[in-house]
Order: structure tokens, then sequence, then C-alpha cells
């Protein structure tokens, strides 16, 4: 306990774990945001109306997607992102926006389900009046279908998001210093684990528990026009 | 030949099928302006299927259906545009809800109306008040103003299929369909919607309504069509199909529901 505290405030460890930190919030949130924005056209295409040629062949596209991001482990897509496309694509970016995008691009295939399931709870109803005023289809799922969807699916998606925000855990695979790999940096410096390893698991359930409340608060929010005034 | 010009809607040889069920046989029939055109049949007759084809909620698989002059079953004409042309009444209301009563009413005109009012050098805002402004009228017009900014599940069945009315209303369309407009209704909420729906009619509005209100159709309805195993058995007015129908099928139904 000693050295930990040493370790963590004398020796300044509390920075790298602060900024660990930032690193895990942004790669979990930004994943989120991607995810929900891709997941979303995803899933539009997927409950499209199949009679033309280019939906469908947009629809495959989607189920090769998904099934490559849902078959393959999380910690393997984050290499190949990092060590294979980036080189391949000849760019070089921050080891943070990679994990971002690819926590997104992974995400998006899971959030993509979730979303078409959404969709389909929501009365066909809905879509229809939008659609006999005269409103294109993708403003009739944008404004009308999509949000009721996202109503009723809060709570998944609020899963997800704890998925994310543990699964970050993994970063170190490329080189992020997030708050897991700050926590074993100080665990490494004096090769005493249990205190670091039982504080960074605090960090997490503080983090998930944070997240559970802010879920239940949105819901709430939202339910407003399913309850009586 | 009728006088064209009259005429608002003119379907020809209109058919269509659900997988390998055909549930409407070739239908033809032209619609005049400011007729009414109540629809009767057994359920499963193809009254409603009908009735969706005339906005292509359903496509129709053959035939053809003119409305200002364009036909609107060919698959390559945008829809949309027409769509706003034709009101449509649910039976289940349909109200969205995810938005209030005046979101619903204002939603259509503003959001399909705005790129050209702008275009013409109006500010969105004026036109999202004017908007607003019409949307208000129509709430006043069937008494509840004071629900303009509640959800729809706060609503009662009959004010809900009201609201559902004026929102059709707010296109300013050439034809309203009903499709059952009473049926998901309390019995007691029955009257103040179908006494909207003859207001309306009464302004001189074209309408086609599939109904099982056989005292309404005969009341509002210029024309009635009976409608048997797709296709249309017997038409005529009011008196000629409820007082003498000429078809066994007719007969044997108007016996059964009156």
């Amino acid at each position: 306990m000693k050295l930990f505290l040493e370790q963590f405030i004398t020796e300044g460890g509390y920075k790298t774990v602060l900024s660990g930190l930032l690193a895990t919030i942004e790669i979990a949130i930004g994943g989120l945001i991607i995810g929900i924005i891709l997941g979303t056209l995803i899933a539009i295409v997927r409950v499209m109306p199949k009679y033309k040629i280019f939906p469908r062949i947009l629809d495959g596209v989607c189920d090769v997607y998904v099934a490559l991001f849902r078959g393959t482990p999380m910690t393997v897509q984050l290499l190949i992102g990092y060590w294979v496309l980036l080189p391949a694509l000849g760019i070089s970016l921050d080891a943070v926006i990679v994990a971002i995008i690819m926590f997104g691009l992974n995400s998006a295939a899971y959030v993509s389900e979730m979303m078409r399931s959404g969709i389909q709870s929501v009365d066909i109803g809905q879509l229809e009046a939008a659609r006999a005023l005269g409103l294109p289809y993708s403003t009739a799922m944008m404004k009308i279908v999509i949000p009721q969807a996202i109503k009723n699916i809060l709570p998944t998606l609020g899963n997800e998001f704890i998925v994310l925000i543990k699964d970050t855990s993994i970063c170190s695979f490329i080189a992020v210093v997030d708050v897991t790999k700050a926590f074993k940096n100080i665990a490494d410096a004096n090769y005493e684990y249990v205190v670091p390893y039982l504080f960074l698991a605090a960090v997490y359930l503080v983090l998930v528990l944070g997240i559970t409340a802010l879920v239940k608060v949105m819901e709430r929010r939202l339910n407003k026009s399913d309850r009586k005034q | 030949m009728i006088e064209n010009n009259n005429v608002q809607l003119s379907v020809r040889g209109l058919r269509k099928s659900f997988n390998n069920l055909e549930v409407l046989k070739g239908i033809d029939i032209d619609i005049k302006l400011g007729e009414k055109i109540a629809i009767i049949g057994p359920s499963g007759c193809g009254k409603s299927t009908f009735l969706r084809c005339l906005n292509c909620m359903e496509d129709p698989t053959g035939g053809s259906i003119i409305f200002d002059g364009v036909d609107i079953a060919d698959q390559r004409v945008n829809i949309n545009v027409h769509r706003e042309n034709i009101g449509m009444v649910f039976q289940q209301f349909n109200l969205f809800n995810n938005k209030t009563i005046i979101e619903n009413i204002m939603l259509a005109p503003y959001t399909l109306h705005k790129k050209k009012e702008k275009k013409e050098g109006k500010s969105e805002r004026a036109f999202k008040e004017e908007c607003r402004d019409r949307a208000y009228e129509l709430l006043r017009r069937i008494g509840l103003e004071d629900k303009a900014n509640v959800y729809p599940s706060t609503l009662s069945g009959g004010q809900k299929q009201r609201v559902a009315i004026v929102r059709a209303l707010a296109m300013n369309p050439k034809v309203m369909l009903f499709d059952e407009p009473t049926s998901a209704l309390d019995p007691e909420m029955v009257g103040e919607v179908l006494n909207l729906i003859k207001e309306v009619a009464d302004e001189g509005m074209t309408m086609v309504i599939v109904t099982h209100e056989m005292g309404f159709a005969r009341e509002v309805a210029t024309r009635v069509l009976f409608m048997d195993e797709g296709v249309i058995a017997e038409e005529g007015t009011p008196s000629e199909v409820f007082d003498n129908p000429q078809n066994p099928r007719t007969q044997q139904f108007l016996k059964a529901v009156l």
C-alpha cells in the first residue's frame, strides 16, 4: 500500500492514471457514437424494402460486414487495424484514434442488430402514416421510426456502452495507455499488484455504475411521451 | 365517355397479389371531383387493399391509377409528390408517438415545403410559424387546442382519430382515403369522428371510405361500392345498393349486417 501510494502520488502516477482514464472514456464514447451512427445506417439497409437491385447489394455488403466483425475477437480486429491496415494504407494515426475507429466499427455490427430489432418493434403504422403524408422513406425513418426505436433499445444501448468501456482494457495491445495500462505500469514498477489492480477494478466499477444511473435518467426522460399528463 | 376533366382518380384493371394470393382481380372505376365513395363488403374481400393501392401503400401488381394526369401505379413515378395530395386516415390512427399533437399536424407540411418556401424568400422560422398557426387553426376546428402540446398517448381514441383527420387535411389534399376510420373506436366515440368526416365531406372533399357503418355510408356517400372476392360486385347510389340490391351476394351481405 505504501509503495503504491508513493508511486501513485509522489512519483506522479496519478497523472498517467488520469490521462489513461481519459483515453478509456474517449475510446468508449467515440466508439459508441460511431457505432450508433454506422449501426443505424446498417440497420436501415437491413429493414429497407428490397424490390430493387441496389438495396439488395447493400444488404449483402452489410451481411458480410456484420459477420466479419461479430465473428472475430475485438483484440484481433484491433491488432489488424493498427498493424495491418494502417501500414497498408500508408497513413499514421494516433493509437487512440485507431482504437476509437476500430471500436466504432466493431460496435456498429452489434448496434445494427439491436437497432434492427428496435426498428421492427415500432408499429408499422408509424412508417405508413408518415409515408402516406408524402414523406420520403429516409425522412420518415429519421424523424419518426428511429427515435422510437432508440427509445425502445435504450437499455440495450446502455449495455453496449458498458461492454465498450470494459473492452477498452485491451487497447494496450496497440500501445494505448488506457486506465488499465496506467495501473499496470504502476504495479510493474514495484512488483506490487494487489492494491493497483483492486483499485483499477474499483475505477471500472464506478464508471459502469455511473453509466447505469445515466441510462436510467435518460429512459425516464424519453418515456415522457408514454406518460399520461 | 363522361367528361374526363372532372375525374380525380381513374383506376383501370387494378390487380394486386400477395405472393400467390390474388386479392384484387381487376378493378375499374372513375372517381370524380367531390364524389364520396363508400366501399362495403365482407372482410377479406379486398376493400382495404383496394384503398391502400390508391396511394400505393400497396404497390399494385397490375393496372393503372391515373391521378393528376400521371399513372401513379408506375414504379418509376415519384409517389411522394402525389401522396401529398392524397390524404389517408387509418383504422389505428397512427399518430406519431414521439411527437406532440401540434407537431403531428405540422410535421409534414413544414418538412416537405420548407425548401420551396425558402427558395421563394421566406425564412424557415417564418414558415414554421405559419405551419404552426395553421395547425392551431385545425386544432381549434376540432376543439382540441388545449391538447396541442401533449403526446398522443394521453388522448382518447376519438380524439386521436380527429387529430389524424386534420393532420391529413393540413396537407390540403385533393382526395381523402379513409380505411375503416371508426372500427378501432369505442362505440361512444364513433359519433364525433363520423361528424368530422361528414363536415369534411360537406366542404366538397373527394373521399373514398372503407366502412362498416352502413348508416353513415347511406347518409354521406354519393356512390356505394360493394366488393366481393376482389372485384366490385355491385355499385350504385346508396338507395340503389341498400334498398334494392341486385347481386345475390350483396343481398346476403346486407341481410347479415343490417
